[in-house]
């Protein structure tokens, strides 16, 4: 049975892991490659980089340590972060990531999907949307440029829009939830998934397994977290453990 | 040597990664004749069938593969590449396969529990063969898919995998293997196959 999946995410600043990993001793604690083979070890079942370097001319760095990574790393790695054209995605997926994820350049240009789908497959192509509940609470708008632009578009419809397009894969971020470790926004969880026939991934809000359960409940078929696998308030085995008590199908 | 086929078709660098890993010399080509001097090869692919099938015939690869593989050396397909070895897929009707082996490829049926493409990790059963030494039954490899093998000659299955229905996830066929799932990105389980796949060229022993 295909198994819902548990990914670490990491959030990467000019080659290097920002916000501290510290559920493991590391050589380098910085070290995207290092980080990652070590949610390997523990039975993450892949692992979200996001890029948040600022600067514009950071991409040699960016694939440098992408390449670092694919050498060591063997299950499955998305990058995000700052990627805007076709010829991203290929240098990006040349030096071995398996996935890409793309927010606000998608937003702004929405070819850029069904061009990269169309040249890399759907399978390599993650739409990563930030959603945030309107005010009047009918429905979730979506953000783009880290969750400081609201576009006023509805997260329903983008998320739809993105799937025509040919996205493979929704990385779904509330951002009402995220940072609370009070669960996952399940309402909207629950609509996008079941308002698209792609995979979505839950993100935003885990603060106890209760939480990742709820989100696969919701029709999640992946959950991410960040700090709270990074500061080993939980362990990947325990959530796992905790979801295979509950029937849900995990890899152990 | 081992050679892995090039033919700017998916991310044919994690495959590189993963056997320089288990350190068996490689090389990286798109030259049918590196191909030809090869003790192994190694076809894997991310993407469209009919899209790979073009790149592989605009540069010779077709026969240089179909030759590759009279010669009885070990070959291995990877995901799109088990697929180009059958006959047809329904993702690009009109297209011939490599046609090496018996069989097409069909779309996951469409249905409202089911997501497509496949992605995520899977178990699969009934495991046999050479690549499957060491390894158990019900182990968990990497899948990515959209479409899945109908064989038209069960012996030659060497895994099944369940996903709304069952298909089969491996063959083996003499000196032909292929995986739908990527070892290349199944932790230590992918490291496995792929190590005895080496194995037959006499590239690496695997470190228990």
């Amino acid at each position: 049975m295909l198994t819902k999946r548990i990914i670490p995410c990491l959030d990467v600043k000019d080659g290097r892991v920002v916000k501290g990993v510290n559920f493991v001793n590391l050589k380098d604690a910085g070290d995207p490659a290092e980080i990652a083979s070590a949610y390997d070890m523990h039975g993450a079942d892949e692992v979200v980089f996001l890029d948040i370097t600022a600067s514009a001319d950071s991409r040699d760095t960016q694939l440098s340590w992408v390449r670092n990574v694919a050498s060591a790393l063997f299950i499955p790695f998305t990058v995000g972060g700052g990627i805007k054209t076709c010829d991203d995605f290929k240098a990006i997926l040349r030096e071995g990531a398996d996935k890409i994820s793309v927010n606000s350049a998608a937003l702004m240009n929405p070819d850029l999907i069904s061009d990269a789908a169309m040249k890399f497959g759907s399978q390599c192509v993650v739409v990563a949307i930030d959603a945030k509940k309107r005010d009047d609470g009918k429905g979730w708008t979506v953000f783009k440029n880290g969750g400081r632009v609201d576009m006023n578009m509805d997260a329903v419809e983008w998320a739809v829009k993105a799937e025509k397009l040919g996205a493979g894969e929704i990385l779904l971020t509330s951002m009402d939830c995220d940072g609370t470790k009070a669960g996952y926004d399940i309402e909207l969880t629950k609509i996008i998934s079941e308002s698209v026939s792609i995979p979505v991934i839950a993100s935003g809000g885990a603060g106890e397994c209760s939480h990742f359960y709820d989100a696969i409940e919701a029709g999640a078929s992946a959950v991410l977290a960040a700090s709270l696998f990074h500061y080993k308030e939980l362990t990947i085995r325990e959530v796992k453990e905790y979801l295979k008590e509950r029937s849900v199908s995990v890899r152990l | 040597m081992i050679a892995i086929i090039d033919y700017d078709a998916g991310n044919v660098k994690s495959v590189e990664k993963a056997i320089e890993k288990l350190g068996a010399g490689h090389v990286l080509t798109s030259d049918p004749s590196v191909i030809a001097g090869a003790d192994a090869c190694i076809l894997p692919g991310v993407g469209n069938f009919g899209d790979c099938m073009d790149k592989l015939r605009l540069r010779s690869l077709d026969s240089a593969i179909r030759d590759f593989v009279k010669t009885g050396k070990p070959f291995l397909g990877i995901c799109v590449g088990l697929q180009l070895l059958f006959e047809e897929s329904e993702e690009s009707p009109g297209v011939s396969g490599l046609g090496i082996l018996k069989g097409k490829i069909k779309r996951f049926p469409a249905s409202f529990d089911l997501k497509v493409p496949q992605i995520g990790w899977n178990n699969v059963r009934s495991c046999k063969g050479k690549l499957f030494e060491g390894i158990s039954d019900d182990t968990y490899f990497y899948f990515v898919h959209s479409y899945y093998l109908d064989s038209a000659d069960p012996s030659i299955v060497s895994s099944k995998c369940e996903y709304g229905i069952s298909f089969d996830s491996s063959v083996e066929s003499g000196n032909v293997f292929a995986t739908q799932f990527h070892p290349e990105k199944s932790s230590e389980a992918g490291l496995r196959v792929l190590s005895n796949f080496l194995k037959l060229s006499g590239e690496v022993q695997y470190a228990d």
